[in-house]
C-alpha cells in the first residue's frame, strides 16, 4: 500500500515537474501507438468489410484465423518484424530497425487483426439487415462496404479503441524492434519494464499511472464524441 | 429495335426450393405495364419469395424469369422495391433519399432538390433533417416509398408494405402507392389484407401453398373466385380445413 501511495505521489510529481525526458517518452508512446492504430484501422476496416461481404471458399477458415490472431503474442510479432528488418532480413535495407518506424510497423501488425476481426463481426451483423435493401438500390460491393462502415461507425470506433488499448499497453513488440534506446525508442511501457528491473518501483508505478490516465482520457474523448453524435441522432 | 421499357415481365414454370422444401412451384405469369397487380395469399404462401424472385434478389431454382429481351440497358436500374420492414440508413430522412439517387447515378447537383420534392410528396418535408431511424414506423415506410419513387421506377415492388402499421399510417401509405401507380409506374405488391387488395388492386394473383391458383380482375375475384382455395381464403376459413 505504501508503494502505491508513493507511486501516486511520484506520478503527480512527474506530471507537475513536466520534465522534458518524461514528456518525450510519453509523446513517443502516443505517437507510435496512435500511428499504428490509424494505419491498422485504414487497413483493417476495409479488410473486415471485405470478409464480411464476400462469399469465397475458405471464408470460415479465414475468419477463424483472423479471430485467433487477436491474441498474437506481442513478443512473437516483434521477433518476426525484427527478422524482417534486421540487416540480413528482406527489409533490412530500409534501415528501420531500432527506430520508431519499426515500432509502428510491429504495433500495426499487432492491432490489425483486432480491428479487422471485430469490424468483420460488426459489419457481418449489419449486412444481414441491409443486404436486400442495398442490393435493391443497386449498391456494388465497394459502395455497400462504404455504407456499412459509415452506418456502423460508432460500433467500429469501439473496435478501433480496443486496438489502441492493445497498442498502448504492449511492451514485447516495441522492446524487441525498438531496443528501448534512451531518447530514441524509449516509450512508457519499456520504461516501466526497465525501472522495475532496476528496482525503482515508484518510478515504474508512477509511469504506469500516467499511461492508464492517457488511455482513459482517449477513451473518454472518444465516448464523448460518440454520444454527442448520437444525440444528433446520426 | 430495342424496347423503351423492361416490361413485360415473364415467368415461365418458375420454382423455388430451399433444402428440399418447395416454396414455389410452376409459377407462370406475365406482367404488363398498367394495372396494379396484387399478389394475395395467406402467410407462408410464398408471396414474398415470388416478389424477391421477380426483383432479382433471389434466383429461381427452376424455370426462368425474363424482362423484355429487346430492352438494351440493365433492367435492375428500372425497378425499385419497398420492404415490409423498411431499412433506414443512419442518416437524415433527406440523406436517405439522396443516397438512392446517388446510387442510381443522378447528377449530384439535382439530388437534394429532387429528394426534397419527393419528401414533399409523401408529406415528410418538415422532417427532412430528422435522423431516419428516429421516425415512426409509418413515417419510415413513407420515407422508403419516397426513396423508391424518387428513382422513377418502371416497376415498383412492395412486400406487405403496411403489415406493421396502424390504420392511419396504412391509409397514408396506400394513398402514396395509388399515386405512384397513377403516375405510370407498374405496381406489383403482396398483401394478406383483403381490404387493402380491394382498395388498391386492379388484378389479383392468388397464391396458395406455393402455387398460383387463380388470377382475375379484382371485381371478378371478389365477386366470385373460381377456385375453392380462393373462396376459402375470402371466407376466412383456416387453411388446414
Amino acid at each position: 500500500m505504501g508503494d502505491l501511495g508513493e507511486a501516486a505521489a511520484t506520478a503527480i510529481q512527474m506530471i507537475l515537474g513536466a520534465d522534458w525526458r518524461l514528456w518525450s517518452v510519453v509523446l513517443l508512446s502516443l505517437k507510435v501507438s496512435l500511428a499504428a492504430t490509424v494505419l491498422a484501422a485504414l487497413l483493417g476496416l476495409p479488410l473486415g468489410a471485405l470478409i464480411a461481404l464476400k462469399r469465397f471458399p475458405g471464408r470460415h477458415l479465414v475468419i477463424v484465423i483472423l479471430n485467433a490472431c487477436m491474441g498474437l503474442p506481442p513478443v512473437v510479432v516483434g521477433l518476426v518484424v525484427y527478422l524482417m528488418l534486421s540487416r540480413a532480413g528482406p527489409l533490412g535495407p530500409l534501415g528501420l530497425l531500432f527506430t520508431p518506424g519499426a515500432m509502428i510497423v510491429a504495433q500495426t501488425l499487432l492491432v490489425l487483426p483486432i480491428i479487422a476481426a471485430l469490424a468483420r463481426q460488426i459489419i457481418d451483423d449489419a449486412w444481414g439487415e441491409y443486404r436486400e435493401q442495398l442490393t435493391s438500390l443497386g449498391a456494388g460491393p465497394v459502395q455497400a462496404a462504404a455504407t456499412l462502415i459509415h452506418d456502423c461507425r460508432f460500433s467500429l470506433l469501439t473496435a478501433v479503441l480496443a486496438g489502441f488499448g492493445r497498442a498502448a499497453a504492449e511492451v514485447g513488440a516495441v522492446l524487441v524492434v525498438g531496443g528501448n534506446i534512451d531518447g530514441v525508442t524509449r516509450v512508457m511501457t519499456t520504461t516501466i519494464a526497465l525501472e522495475t528491473s532496476k528496482g525503482d518501483l515508484p518510478q515504474a508505478l508512477g509511469l504506469g499511472f500516467v499511461l492508464m490516465a492517457l488511455v482513459l482520457a482517449i477513451n473518454g474523448i472518444a465516448l464523448a464524441l460518440r454520444s454527442a453524435a448520437a444525440r444528433q441522432g446520426a | 429495335m430495342s424496347a423503351e421499357g423492361i416490361l413485360p415481365l415473364e415467368l415461365a414454370e418458375v420454382g423455388f426450393s430451399v433444402g428440399g422444401t418447395r416454396i414455389l412451384e410452376a409459377i407462370s405469369a406475365r406482367f404488363d405495364a398498367g394495372p396494379v397487380s396484387v399478389i394475395l395469399g395467406a402467410n407462408g404462401a410464398g408471396k414474398s419469395v415470388l416478389l424477391r424472385l421477380c426483383h432479382g434478389l433471389l434466383a429461381p431454382t427452376a424455370g426462368r424469369i425474363a424482362w423484355d429481351g429487346r430492352f438494351a440497358g440493365d433492367p435492375r436500374r428500372r425497378q425499385a422495391m419497398v420492404f415490409q420492414r423498411p431499412v433506414m440508413l443512419r442518416r437524415s430522412a433527406l440523406a436517405n433519399v439522396v443516397y438512392g439517387l446517388a446510387l442510381a447515378g443522378h447528377p449530384r447537383a439535382e439530388r437534394t432538390s429532387r429528394a426534397r420534392a419527393m419528401l414533399g410528396r409523401v408529406g415528410l418535408l418538415a422532417l427532412a433533417g430528422r435522423p431516419a431511424r428516429l421516425l415512426s414506423g409509418g413515417e419510415q415506410q413513407r420515407l422508403a416509398l419516397a426513396r423508391a419513387w424518387a428513382l422513377e421506377p418502371e416497376v415498383l415492388f412492395l412486400d406487405e408494405p403496411t403489415a406493421n402499421l396502424d390504420p392511419s399510417a396504412t391509409r397514408s401509405v396506400e394513398e402514396i402507392i395509388a399515386a405512384v401507380a397513377r403516375e405510370g409506374s407498374k405496381v406489383i405488391m403482396t398483401t394478406h389484407d383483403l381490404g387493402q387488395a380491394k382498395r388498391l388492386a386492379d388484378e389479383i394473383l392468388f397464391l396458395h401453398r406455393g402455387r398460383l391458383v387463380e388470377r382475375a380482375t379484382k371485381d371478378a375475384f371478389f365477386a366470385g373466385p373460381s377456385t375453392p382455395e380462393a373462396a376459402a381464403f375470402l371466407r376466412g376459413d383456416l387453411p388446414w380445413d
